[in-house]
This record gives structure tokens, sequence and C-alpha cells, in this order.
């Protein structure tokens, strides 16, 4: 089938094209980054995770939020969900391999990773880690895959299969709780040290990723004869709105914890993040950004006449989607550092070659994304005509 | 003492004379070889938990903390790259609200207030460091020494996150071109993996204190905090201690000295 995506017209072309060269941008900075360390980002002994690490982890949300799409049809029998569950899980795929790339490129020694295999340390939730996304994205691959096939060939997805699809439901859980629990079980890490870390994760990755997934099919239906349905698209706006009320309710629960109990500690980071101390507030204006433009959301996203209308219903999961990627890929990683242990304040910006890389990354996953929908969309545009397949 | 051709020979050809099962030959061969890794040197000072005791009232002048502070960052190698964002250090100093943020009080013998700290590992008795370490490139050794194993460390800076005490830093750039004067019975590092202070496991194992100690003239005490009759164990016995963040139930084994000891009364 991958030779679909060896044919098409000149704005896909263009596309890939730009693509590729962010991509050859971002390996030439990485080229850097590898000669010289990982001093040229903007991480300190103080601040010793930064873009990466943070990107990593918003994107372990877009992958899980596939899950969304693969419930309601694999379990529900949501029939409206047929024809883009493919979308939903070939995102999880390139999503996964964001996060897989974002890890490569934080290691301060990338040629020994194959340590974490070979000494394999079952109480470091970084072992976990690279064992469940490898696990989710080999699931998605293979879930993606078959299915694609049997549908391009008319008939329905292989019995062998449905236990893969039942087991991607409980892994996508699993990869973002596991995810969670990199920073929720740090001692002196206040801001990361709470309970609600994994519950706080999921619901806005189920927000940020379907919000994109809105997006792409909207996207999708404008460059492709394959229109992903009306109500299809409505539904995931449902999903997206109880995420993103979900989420904003838990991140008021860690401020009422924060300022009810008055413990400095507790208080300090949603200080440094939302007003800044001591004249230390380079992410005060990113942060109210991620509020205004999380309140604009829910409010277009919770009245129906917006939601309903298709542009205002984009709008909203632009919105979404930037919101929570300044609180969750940006905010969450900085936050749990500043203060330092010391409580003392040292900033944190990415550098230039930083976010070369991470923009290279972006590329990569939207290439893969790009090339994985191409071929979907032409199974699709051929089997548009034929009868319901399920 | 590790095993030769000859020995592993005998040894499986014991176990077959005998009718002793393979994995019995093989048990026994491992126990040979995890002896082994642990032999002494004859003079070797060891401890069945290493802690360390600083009186703050017996380090006195800025001198008197450089010397403490030269005595191991020159011995270990530790480059002074000069910029605060690629720092490596293994002990240091810091004021006494930065050093126990929490537990520090507003109104303190101005003496106390503004003394400056050494700060360094605290070789928890439960660090957190080595539970995140995905590759056991920092473990704990049976004499509770935190250690590191700088070959296997992939660095991806896990510990310095989970580390509670600020203690770690991570060589963001090639360590050597600002190491003033190299010493070579200890190692140097390489760019992209983390250090920190080792208690100075390479001086305990031929029989000399830690650097810090020996140069500090008294102030740091150094022993086996399981002997009761250990220097370390009279020390906190008879003067009032702090240690840092023990609320977080890490258990450092660095103690402060903070008041005068019941000696002096």
């Amino acid at each position: 089938m991958l030779e679909k995506a060896l044919t098409g017209s000149k704005r896909y072309w263009t596309w890939i094209t730009f693509l590729l060269a962010f991509i050859v941008a971002g390996v030439l900075a990485y080229l850097h980054q590898f000669d010289y360390g990982l001093g040229v980002t903007g991480m300190s002994r103080d601040v010793s995770w930064g873009f990466y690490i943070s990107q990593f982890t918003f994107l372990v949300g877009v992958a899980a939020s596939a899950v969304m799409l693969v419930i309601p049809y694999y379990l529900h029998d949501y029939k409206k969900y047929g024809k883009i569950v493919i979308l939903g899980e070939f995102l999880a795929i390139a999503a996964v391999t964001m996060c897989i790339l974002f890890i490569f490129v934080d290691l301060g020694q990338p040629m020994r990773v194959m340590n974490v295999i070979l000494h394999p340390t079952p109480n470091s939730i970084l072992f976990w880690d690279a064992t469940v996304l490898n696990g989710y994205l080999f699931i998605n691959l293979i879930v993606g895959w078959t299915t694609l096939t049997a549908d391009r060939k008319g008939t329905p997805p292989p019995q062998w299969v449905k236990p893969f699809i039942y087991l991607s439901i409980p892994w996508a859980v699993s990869i973002h709780t596991v995810t969670a629990f990199l920073y929720a079980g740090l001692p002196g890490r206040h801001f990361w040290l709470t309970a609600v870390m994994a519950a706080r994760f999921l619901a806005s990755a189920f927000a940020s990723g379907p919000s994109l997934l809105i997006i792409l099919c909207l996207i999708v239906r404008k460059v492709s004869k394959f229109d992903p349905g009306k109500e299809a698209i409505q539904s995931l706006g449902k999903t997206v709105t109880y995420a993103m009320f979900a989420n904003v309710f838990l991140l008021g629960l860690e401020f009422f914890t924060a300022f009810y109990s008055q413990i400095p500690g507790h208080m300090h980071a949603f200080q440094y993040l939302y007003a800044g101390i001591d004249g230390y507030g380079k992410l005060v204006p990113l942060m109210w950004t991620s509020t205004i433009l999380a309140v604009f959301a829910l409010i277009m996203l919770v009245n129906p006449n917006t939601r309903r209308k298709e542009g205002m219903l984009a709008l909203a999961c632009v919105s979404v989607f930037i919101s929570l990627w300044i609180d969750k890929g940006f905010g969450l990683v900085v936050g749990g550092f500043v203060p330092n242990p010391f409580e003392r304040i040292t900033e944190y910006w990415p550098s230039l070659p930083e976010s070369l890389v991470t923009l290279g990354i972006w590329s990569i996953g939207f290439l893969i994304l790009t090339v994985l929908y191409k071929i979907a969309i032409a199974v699709r545009e051929r089997t548009a005509s034929w009868p319901e397949l399920h | 003492m590790s095993i030769n051709r000859r020995e592993f020979l005998k040894i499986a050809g014991a176990s077959t004379l005998f009718g002793l099962t393979g994995t019995a030959a093989v048990e026994e061969i491992l126990k040979t070889s995890a002896d082994a890794s642990v032999l002494k040197g004859a003079d070797a000072l060891s401890a069945k938990r290493w802690a360390m005791t600083i009186d703050v009232n017996k380090i006195r002048s800025k001198e008197e903390y450089e010397k403490i502070i030269h005595a191991c960052h020159s011995i270990h190698n530790v480059p002074d790259i000069g910029n605060q964002k690629d720092e490596v250090k293994w002990i240091w100093e810091e004021e006494y609200e930065n050093s126990f943020p929490g537990v520090s009080d507003e109104f303190v013998p101005a003496h106390i207030m503004h003394k400056p700290f050494l700060l360094l590992c605290n070789h928890c008795a439960k660090p957190p460091c080595v539970r995140v370490c995905p590759t056991k490139a920092t473990f704990k050794r049976p004499d509770g020494i935190v250690a590191m194993d700088y070959h296997r460390c992939i660095g991806c800076r896990f510990c310095m996150a989970a580390c509670p005490f600020g203690a770690r830093s991570f060589n963001w750039r090639d360590p050597r071109p600002f190491i003033k004067e190299e010493n070579k019975e200890f190692p140097t590092r390489m760019k992209g993996v983390v250090e920190k202070c080792t208690f100075c496991s390479e001086r305990l194992a031929r029989g000399q204190k830690p650097a810090c100690v020996e140069a500090s003239g008294g102030a740091l005490v150094f022993g086996d905090l399981e002997d009761p009759n250990s220097e370390v164990r009279h020390v906190l016995s008879t003067h009032y201690t702090l240690r840092r963040k023990p609320e977080l139930g890490t258990g450092p084994s660095v103690y402060y000295v903070i008041g005068g000891g019941t000696e002096h009364a």
C-alpha cells in the first residue's frame, strides 16, 4: 500500500518538501548538539529537563487519545467512527514515534540507549515508559495496517487482530499513566508530587488529541474526496468538551490544594508560572495565554450553537490544542524545576538549536502522519462508493 | 580473584563426577566471582553505613571553605567551567535558608543566618536517584555510599529530577578543557553523563578518609553510623544536628552540627 504515498498532487509534494526542509534543519542542529553536548540547549544544572521532555510528555497524550475513537467504535459499535478510527490509529503512530525521538535527543549519551534494555531496571519508571511506548507503537502498527489492508480488499478485518484492538484500550491508558508516574513519584518536586497527575494527563490528552483529530479531519475533507463525516466530527467535539472541562477542573483542584493549604512549597511553582517570583516570570505571558485560550475554547465548546458550526468548532479545537501545548508541552516540566531545591530561581528558555531539533521532530511526525493519511485516504476514496463495510 | 579456565573445568568436572546438576555448578562459579568483586585492600576502611557530620561553627573563614572545596574538586577532576548554566560541583557553599528551605526560621542568631553551609551528596539510605535510574548507572553500595558508573550512564538526567538536594551535576559539554590540573589517578568524565560526590570511595579503599574531611581540620567528621563507638556517633550523641529535608524520608547521611556540644557546656 505504501506506493500510494508516492503519487500525489503538486500541493502534496510541496507540503512534503516543506517538511523535509525542517527535518534537514533539525538533523543539522542535532548533529551540532551531538558534537558539543546538551549544553547547546537552554537547559542547565537547575532546569535539567526542558523542551524535549515536555514535547514528549505532551505527545504521549496525543498518542493515547486514539482510544477515544477505538472505545466507541469497537466496544459500543458506534458506526460513525468506522471511517475515521484509522485516522486516530495513524495519528497515534506518528505521535509515539515523535515521543521516542524526543527521548532519544534528550539523552546525553545517545549511543548508550541500549543500556536500558541491556540492564533492565524494573524499579525505574523510565524502563516501563520505554516498554509501554514501544508496545503501543507496535499495537497501533499492527491494528492500523491490518484493518486498512482488509478495507482495501473489501473484507472485514481478520479475527486475530481483535485481541490487539481490545488490548490497545488499556494500553493507551497505561502509556499516559506511566508517563505521569515519571513525575508524580519524585520526592522534593512539589509541583509534580500530586496524585491527580495521571488523571490530569489523561483528561488533557483526551482533549488535545481529539481536537487535533478534528482539525485533521477538516483538512482531509478539504484536500481529498474522502469525507470523515459531519456526525463523527461533532461526536469528537463532544469528547473534547467533556475532556477539557475535566482537565480544567483537575487543574483547579491543584490550585485549591496549593493556595488553601498555603504550604509555600506547593504554591511556589504556581506563583512562578502565573505571576512570577522576584521579578522572574518568563513563562507568565505564556501561561496566561494558555488560560485565556482554555476559557475561550470552553465557552465555544459548551454552547451547542457554536460547537455545531464547524468553523467555530475548528477555532475552539485550535485553542484547546495550543492551550494544552503551553500547559503541558512547556509549563508542566519547567514549573517542576522552578524554584530549584535551594529555593533559588533559574529560568529556562529553549535555545535556537534546541528549537530547530524540536521543529525537526515535529516535522518527522507530520511527515509520517501525511504519508499514512495519504495511504488511508487513497483507500477510502476508492471504497467510498462501496456499500458500508461494517 | 577471577576464575580461570582450569578452575572452571575442575568445578565442572567435579559436578559431573559427583552427579551435581548443571545449575549447582553455575551457582558455585557465581559465588566465586561474587566474592572476588568485594575483595578489599589490606588497609581499606569499611563500614556498615558511612556518614558525615559537618560542624558549621568550626569552619570560620572563606579560605577554610575554599580549601575544603578545592581538596575535593582538584583530586576528582571537577571542571571549573565558570558559568552557572554548565556548572559541575560536588561540594559547595550555600546560605542557611537555601540549605534548609521550609525549616529555616526568620529569627535565628546572625552567625547562623549568614553562615555558609557545605552541601554535598547526602548518600541517602533510600536514595530516589537510585530508584529512578533506568540502567543502574547509579547504585547504592553495601556500605551506604551512592556511587556512579560513568560508563553506563545514558545521560537521561532522571536522577537529577529525583534528587531533592540538587546534589547532581550533568556534563552539558566536554569538561576536560576546564580541568586546571588533571589528577591522573582519578578518571575524568565525558560530556553527557551525570556526576556527584562519591564520599571518596577511592580513598576509603586505600585507607584514607574523604579529602574534604582531611582538609577540614576537624570540622568534618566521617565514620560508621551503625557503629555506636564511631566518631560520628559520638558527635551525634553530644550535639544538636540537622539534616536536610528529613521529612522526605530519603534518610540523608550528612548531619549538620548547629549548636555547641554538651561537652562545651
